[in-house]
């Protein structure tokens, strides 16, 4: 960890390989620790708690809903679009909250799986590779039937929908996010691992206090990715299994008002206005790890 | 081991399926290979609008749902778009879930060209413009081709992506090996849901296969293509040979 407790002058600074000799010491020197740097880990730490926010609360009725009886043709109409925002929302909501609660399940066994398959026997190591390949190679959508059914199957498990939901994504995206542990694992120096043994760490030491600490910011950029694809990938829920995300309230209203055009167009626009700014998100971060590392 | 099969007309009927599956990918396929090749060129482009309308096509194509995606184009477009393109009205759902998914694809694709396009050597360009190859003979003989291995590994994952996301068409109405699956879902019903269970375990291991043989098609594909570069290094202190600029 030698590089990681030096104090050197911050690479913000334009003159800092300038020979400014003393003059140096005397600016405070920001540490080089990702978790260390408040613009790195005020933001994180507050999309974690919104994430947070929304697994644990309640989901909002929809208090603007009016008698709106729509036109009688089927052309588009802005009063009739712009009256399914508050439902548009509920859905939305329900479909994040279903988000985040899948993806801690996927974030944690992840690292399970990942850890299975660097395992140094053959008989962990080769179905942990199986298992996450086959997963991760067959769609969603089928692994959802699947489930649901294997379910009904069982007279011992009874699940609603929605934890069904968590399960199926939360395994689903476990297979990419323990390909990005992985990756991140690989990224730590080799030398680390070799000072880690020279210490005579045990293996509990080694991982908390060594390789998953380095791993961890090479991993965050990735997982947010895998987290705005696992956003998208859960309305598939709605069409399957019947959770009351967007989808299921749009193909609710089009079968209750006969109308197709506006439920449909208004949850693709609600969506994008989530997923975008999570994206655009996920990409600072990326940037600033990487300069970070640089 | 009899548990876990099926009987010899489902599996009929699932390879009809799988036909259709794999036929609503090559379409699927083949749009998004177009639209990423323009998006990605037109991302790199030296004029703005070009640039902004490609960015904001990525953008909307990796920021949707592809399922919401799906709903809008075999739903709601054919209803919003008749007067202008008539054309919309009544197509069958797999052409427009095709395009649906050609889109999808695009918008990921076009992301892999661009930055395969900029990470090939920057004297490559050079050289053309001393060569005075207009624009497309720069990208059709020299970029492209070199781009091309850094291109393929990430495109056969998108593939495979997207022949997950054919399994969705069959919720919005379209013919697939999921809509086989979910008929013979009811016609078994009667005999109990264990049978079900096992129905989806064959489904699931037929798209496995499927992603394996498209996995492995781009394996050979990138051998091919490692081939041809080491016979290209053999002889590189001849000038490459390029077919005709300015095309006769």
């Amino acid at each position: 960890m030698s590089d990681m407790t030096q104090t050197e002058p911050t690479a913000d600074e334009p003159d800092a390989d300038a020979p400014t000799g003393g003059a140096v010491s005397f600016q405070v020197a920001q540490d080089h620790k990702w978790y260390r740097r408040p613009n790195i880990v005020v933001p994180v730490v507050l999309v974690f708690l919104g994430l947070t926010m929304l697994a644990v609360a309640d989901t909002p009725t929809a208090r603007f809903r009016s008698e709106f009886a729509p036109p009688g043709d089927v052309r588009f109409d802005w009063a009739y679009f712009f009256h399914l925002v508050p439902q548009m929302l509920q859905g939305l909501f329900v479909t994040a909250r279903a988000t985040v609660l899948g993806f801690l399940i996927a974030a944690s066994l992840g690292l399970v799986l990942a850890l299975l398959r660097r395992s140094e026997s053959r008989w962990v190591s080769y179905p942990a590779v199986a298992v996450i390949e086959f997963v991760r190679s067959t769609p969603i959508l089928v692994q959802m039937f699947f489930a649901q059914v294997l379910v009904r199957a069982t007279p011992a498990i009874s699940l609603n929908a929605l934890v069904i939901l968590f399960i199926v994504v939360g395994i689903h995206y476990a297979t990419y996010a323990s390909e990005a542990y992985r990756a991140g694992i690989n990224s730590v120096p080799a030398g680390q691992w070799e000072a880690a043994t020279a210490l005579n760490l045990g293996p509990l030491t080694k991982w908390t206090r060594i390789i998953i600490p380095q791993a961890v910011p090479n991993v965050l950029p990735t997982l947010g990715n895998y987290l705005v694809a696992a956003f998208k990938d859960v309305p598939i829920g709605d069409a399957v299994l019947s959770t009351g995300g967007v989808l299921f309230m749009a193909n609710a209203i089009r079968s209750s008002d006969f109308r197709a055009v506006e439920p449909y167009l208004l949850i693709g626009v609600g969506f994008l206005l989530v997923s975008l700014p999570a994206a655009w998100l996920v990409r600072r971060l990326e940037e600033r790890i990487s300069y970070e590392r640089d | 081991m009899e548990d876990w099969l099926l009987t010899p007309s489902q599996y009929g009927s699932l390879m009809g399926g799988a036909r259709a599956t794999v036929q609503l990918l090559a379409q699927a396929f083949a749009l998004g290979v177009v639209l990423s090749l323009i998006v990605g060129v037109g991302r790199l482009s030296e004029r703005r609008w070009v640039r902004g309308i490609s960015f904001a096509f990525v953008e909307f194509a990796r920021g949707i749902s592809s399922i919401i995606l799906l709903f809008i184009l075999v739903i709601a477009i054919p209803i919003l778009l008749q007067d202008v393109f008539p054309w919309v009205r009544g197509q069958p759902v797999i052409v427009m879930a095709s395009i649906a998914l050609g889109i999808n694809m695009g918008g990921y694709g076009a992301e892999i060209i661009r930055g395969s396009i900029l990470a090939v050597p920057k004297g490559q360009t050079e050289a053309t413009i001393a060569l005075n190859l207009n624009p497309t003979q720069r990208l059709r003989y020299v970029v492209l081709p070199q781009a091309m291995r850094i291109i393929l590994p990430p495109m056969g994952n998108l593939t495979i992506e997207i022949l997950k996301g054919t399994a969705l068409v069959s919720v919005a109405g379209g013919f697939d090996l999921m809509r086989v699956t979910s008929n013979l879902e009811a016609s078994m019903l009667a005999g109990g849901v264990v049978g079900v269970t096992v129905l989806y375990v064959n489904v699931l291991v037929i798209y496995f296969v499927l992603a394996q043989i498209i996995n492995g098609l781009f394996r050979l594909g990138e051998r091919a293509l490692d081939k041809r570069f080491e016979q290209r290094e053999g002889r590189a202190a001849l000038p490459i040979t390029i077919a005709q600029p300015g095309g006769g």
